[in-house]
């Protein structure tokens, strides 16, 4: 194959063009920074190919708005940062306990409140977990490159069509604006997975049926299925239920249907951790500095590793106990007061050191700032 | 020619019994609704509605938020969703746009559409989306049983509003308007008559359709505010509380005091949002999927 041709894009864009290479044709959303540029982009390319762009009252009608087009049949996305997350997460909610797909981008910035809109941050890293109320699935990718923001927009949309549930690209400021070189790749040529439809007859579907685990197919409205979606809890037809026993039921299955599916949702990338002595387990922006930091801690012969997950939730509790394991120290740079550090804690269950590098000024973690923590264990 | 008892009687021998079964979920009785409630007869009106269209159930979307009134979705056989407090209208803003031809109705109540979804209501008044809005306005948040509500009148009682409401209440019909909507009315469930017709009316129009739909909750609003039974309530409200377009013209402004109107008040032709939207993909050089 030719070698194909390079372009030059910021985050937020590979972000929109990796959302219509997945087959996304709805898009809603409120202007907020850092994550403008995705709603700008698209409500530009959208009506091009057919698809439509709303722009919509505020952040909790966005949301509903991408939910509602997804029971149409569409596959919809919107996009938002710090305040406009918080709003969404009553509707994201309802995504999960309706089970309906969706992508949800939230450009992190600096908070809480307004806090410093321009400025980067990690800090809505346990907002995406735990954001909405009640037990809830949350599936949420973290891209480090611009690159991978356009592949990881492709495999959350694949995510939340295969396991019916809404899916959460989380990244921060920096990467979102930050240009780098990318290559788009040809339709085909990543797998897109499109939403299983019911087959059966009408009268005998079932939206939330249980056979032995897998995932019922959801149908369209409007396409003669007539069923009933509510955020109650709800009996294997849709219908809200009073039994004690089937909401428990219930409740554990949107959980489990991603928990037991772990192997298959989380990736990492694993750099220099095969014989690694100390440890970093990294995300997002902070990867690139602790990359960095590992490269020339391994020029100058010590055996540093990163450990760096796309997959924040749910958490990489293997890899990290694996890790651990093997180092005596592990360190978790992140532009918060410490969030996944506490996960890195759990994860290692006391078999090695694990120490956090913290950072709220808006300013990136230099990598010589990590530098100086692996020398401690060197 | 037929004599009027004649045709009286020819109508006694052959009624024609309305068929609600195609339209009501089997099962799914019986509804949540308070005996003395005005909302089984509004769901009637509006299946009746739906009927005379003579379209297919399958064409029809029916979505609502949370509250009494938000439960009738899922006794009736069409697609159905029931959503969050407030955000029906989101919801169905977005199933709309994926689905033009889906003909969207909302069911909703006082608290939902103008407290908590009030910023919702507007904004798809002002879009001229083709949406139906039905409030079921009965003054009172009854599911949380019997807090006042942004359209429960001044002196009222609730069970936050002990002394006496002292909050100014909304107009249903002029928010509609002022926000963009390009039918606007109010009906009553004491004149079902009168309702099924402007509901049929509000289905057929292409836009947003809002129809104030005053109900009575004697559950609530009634038993706090000293009503004697549900039929006063009606009666005192519903009949003697409002007065119809035709009626209201022949009479003097001071008869009119504190009555609502009741018809169809507003019915403009603009651009209906779904149609808007195709002309804005054609200009962008795209072509429907």
């Amino acid at each position: 194959m030719a070698e194909k041709k390079k372009k030059f894009m910021q985050g937020n864009e590979a972000c929109s063009e990796g959302a219509l290479y997945a087959g996304c044709r709805f898009y809603a959303g409120y202007p907020i920074t850092p994550s403008t540029e995705v709603a700008e982009i698209l409500s530009v390319r959208l009506p091009k190919i057919g698809g439509v762009f709303m722009q919509m009252e505020d952040e909790i009608a966005s949301i509903c708005a991408i939910i509602g087009a997804s029971l149409g049949g569409t596959k919809s996305l919107t996009a938002t940062s710090g305040p406009g997350f918080s709003l969404m997460q009553e509707g994201l909610g309802f995504a999960c306990i309706a089970e309906i797909p969706c992508v949800i981008v939230n450009v992190m910035r600096s908070g809480p409140s307004t806090g410093f809109p321009t400025g980067p941050s990690q800090s809505d890293v346990m907002q995406a977990k735990w954001g909405t109320h009640g037990d809830h699935p949350s599936v949420v990718l973290t891209p480090a490159t611009v690159q991978e923001i356009f592949y990881e927009t492709v495999r959350a949309f694949n995510l939340a069509e295969t396991y019916r549930t809404p899916v959460i690209v989380l990244y921060d400021e920096i990467i979102g604006h930050m240009r780098e070189a990318i290559t788009l790749p040809e339709p085909g040529e990543v797998e897109v997975i499109e939403r299983k439809k019911p087959t059966c007859k009408p009268e005998e579907y079932k939206p939330y049926a249980q056979n032995n685990g897998s995932i019922a197919p959801l149908a369209a409205y409007g396409e003669g299925y007539k069923f009933h979606v509510t955020g109650l809890y709800h009996a294997e037809d849709g219908f809200p239920t009073n039994n004690t026993k089937l909401i428990g039921e219930a409740n554990e299955r949107i959980v489990n249907k991603i928990n037991k599916n772990v192997d298959k949702i989380c990736v990492n990338e694993e750099f220099y951790t095969d014989d690694a002595e100390i440890g970093v387990v990294a995300y997002g922006v902070s990867s690139k500095s602790a990359k960095f930091a590992v490269k020339e801690m391994r020029k100058k012969g010590v055996k540093a590793g990163l450990l760096r997950p796309k997959t924040i939730w749910p958490f990489p509790d293997k890899a990290v106990n694996k890790l651990a394991k093997q180092v005596k120290a592990i360190l978790v740079p992140e532009m918060n007061l410490g969030q996944v550090y506490y996960e890195v804690e759990r994860a290692s269950r006391g078999q090695c050191e694990v120490k956090g590098i913290f950072k709220v000024d808006t300013e990136a973690i230099h990598p010589n700032q990590i530098i100086e923590e692996i020398k401690k264990f060197a | 020619m037929e004599t009027v008892t004649a045709a009286k009687k020819k109508k006694k021998e052959k009624p024609v019994p309305f068929d609600y079964s195609n339209y009501i979920r089997k099962g799914k009785l019986p509804h949540i609704w308070c005996p003395g409630c005005g909302h089984g007869i509004v769901l009637k009106c509006m299946l009746r509605a739906i009927a005379e269209t003579g379209r297919p159930n399958d064409d029809f979307a029916l979505v609502s938020g949370i509250g009494c009134s938000s439960r009738t979705p899922g006794y009736v056989n069409f697609n159905t969703l029931h959503t969050l407090h407030g955000r029906a209208l989101a919801f169905a803003t977005g199933l709309k746009m994926a689905k033009p031809n889906l003909k969207v109705i909302v069911t909703t109540g006082d608290g939902d559409a103008l407290a908590i979804g009030g910023n919702h209501f507007i904004h798809t008044c002002r879009r001229n989306l083709d949406i139906v809005i039905m409030v079921y306005n009965n003054f009172i948040y009854g599911m949380t049983s019997g807090q006042f509500s942004p359209t429960t009148l001044p002196g009222m009682i609730a069970t936050t509003s002990r002394y006496g409401n002292i909050d100014p209440p909304f107009d249903v019909c002029k928010m509609a308007e002022a926000a963009g909507a390009t039918f606007v009315a109010r009906g009553t469930a004491y004149h079902y008559g009168e309702l099924e017709k402007i509901l049929h009316e509000a289905i057929m129009h292409k836009g947003t359709a809002v129809i104030d739909i005053i109900d009575s909750c004697p559950t609530y609003y009634g038993r706090f505010n000293k009503f004697k039974s549900p039929a006063d309530m009606m009666e005192k409200i519903e009949k003697e509380g409002t007065v119809s377009v035709k009626q209201a013209s022949g009479l003097p402004p001071e008869k009119l005091e504190g009555k609502l109107l009741r018809g169809v008040l507003c019915k403009k032709e603009r651009l209906e949002y779904t149609e808007g939207y195709a002309k804005l993909i054609e200009k962008a050089g795209g072509s429907k999927k």
